[in-house]
């Protein structure tokens, strides 16, 4: 049986036979793995899911740039600064490629950057934590960039094209990210002094359960999945994806000598993966809400950036018309 | 930033191989858009030559037409080799 949730929110379940011809045909496209492009017909609600899932994705990549850029400056070498610099670059570059994906859904880019400065669209709840000491970087790195792998590499195969070759494009990226993350670590619990090693786990102490609250609400929870699913916007759910990244985080946890801040973390034989304490979604809610340590910060940083960098678009615009002018007159 | 052009980037990754759409790119004009698609798709090494093309001039088919533009040519098995059966002893061909 197919199931849709209309639009309003409202759980109700529609049937292959009660949707339309069109509705059909693109279920049955959906489901045989042949991907949805620009130009396709799809509901309106596979359009607005879609647009406000990328244009989340994007803002994350954007206001994500906002934590690492406070280390640029304080960098321990002139190498660790160079490979920072490119990490945020590649981030802007992520932003870009998916906010290019959402356009080509007919929402447009400044429009959609405007409701995140006015709070109205969300992005992870991870980047509205701060970045208090070097290892932070190298936390960030392994344990946030680590986590969007996990979703990342699963949404390769979500249904709608532009979307899917934008996270191919970002999936190659980010194992650099991630890897240069742990080397920080791993680098400042071989070679550090006692105090160093100490703000190593400081750091995974304070981001191991914003990084597990990074893939949302347990799936009873989550009510949208279940449309997202069956479209296959969404391939994995979101306790699935974060038991998968907990099971491949904690043998690297213990090469690095350190511990989560969970004492009921432990390795289930039965299951086959390891067990885990609950999550504060008191926490989640309420970073999500705004209520964040950083959230006012995050999004004023943004805000000034617009507003400050408007006359260098101004200036190009003004650029570009007299170089056509020029041209026009020389010919 | 609406008053920016839309650009559709085209690399080519390797000396002799085609040009392939990658992805696109705003810009004020045409330098800036080779220059923002450089910075935006080739960061590693991943071409040797780009193309920027304002997206407005491109001229694509529909979805709808499909049958239209490629149906006609689904029924002409003649125009492919395998087609044409040949005895073994005339060896490769």
């Amino acid at each position: 049986m197919y199931a849709q949730m209309v639009d309003t929110g409202t759980k109700r379940l529609k049937t292959l036979e009660e949707m339309s011809p069109e509705e059909r045909d693109f279920q049955e496209k959906v489901d045989a793995e042949t991907k949805i492009e620009a130009k396709n017909w799809m509901p309106d609600g596979y359009r607005k899911t879609l647009i406000r899932q990328i244009s989340q994705h994007a803002h994350s990549e954007i206001v994500g740039m906002l934590p690492e850029g406070n280390w640029v400056t304080r960098a321990p070498t002139l190498k660790r600064k160079l490979q920072l610099m490119a990490k945020i670059q590649d981030e802007a570059g992520h932003g870009l490629y998916l906010y290019s994906a959402m356009e080509t859904l007919g929402a447009d880019r400044d429009e959609e950057i405007q409701k995140l400065h006015d709070g109205k669209a969300k992005y992870s709840s991870i980047f509205n934590y701060p970045t208090l000491n070097w290892s932070d970087m190298g936390a960030v790195g392994w344990l946030v960039d680590g986590a969007a792998i996990v979703n990342q590499v699963v949404l390769q195969r979500t249904s709608y094209g532009p979307y899917s070759r934008a996270m191919v494009r970002i999936c190659k990226e980010e194992s650099f990210h991630q890897r240069q993350g742990y080397q920080i670590l791993l680098d400042m619990m071989r070679e550090g002094t006692q105090e160093q090693k100490d703000m190593v786990q400081d750091s995974i102490n304070r981001l191991w359960w914003p990084a597990l609250m990074m893939f949302g609400p347990h799936d009873d929870e989550s009510p949208n999945s279940q449309q997202s699913m069956v479209w296959k916007i969404k391939r994995k759910s979101n306790d699935e994806l974060r038991q998968m990244f907990i099971d491949q985080t904690i043998p690297q946890l213990e090469f690095l000598g350190c511990t989560v801040p969970d004492p009921d973390l432990k390795w289930n034989e039965e299951r086959g993966h390891y067990d885990f304490g609950d999550i504060d979604w008191k926490e989640f809610y309420d970073v999500l809400k705004g209520d964040g340590p950083c959230n006012h910060e995050r999004i004023s940083t943004r805000r000034k950036a617009i507003d400050e960098g408007a006359w260098v678009r101004e200036a190009a615009v003004a650029y570009a018309a007299k170089q056509k002018q020029r041209a026009a007159k020389a010919a | 930033m609406s008053e920016w052009r839309l650009y559709e980037v085209f690399v080519r990754s390797k000396h002799g191989l085609n040009h392939k759409h990658v992805g696109s790119v705003h810009a004020a004009d045409n330098e800036m858009a080779m220059e923002n698609a450089r910075e935006l798709y080739t960061r590693r090494n991943e071409g040797v030559s780009i193309w920027v093309v304002p997206s407005e001039t491109i001229t694509a088919s529909a979805s709808d037409e499909k049958e239209i533009l490629f149906d006609p040519s689904e029924d002409k098995v003649y125009r492919h080799a395998s087609f044409y059966k040949l005895p073994d002893e005339v060896g490769h061909m």
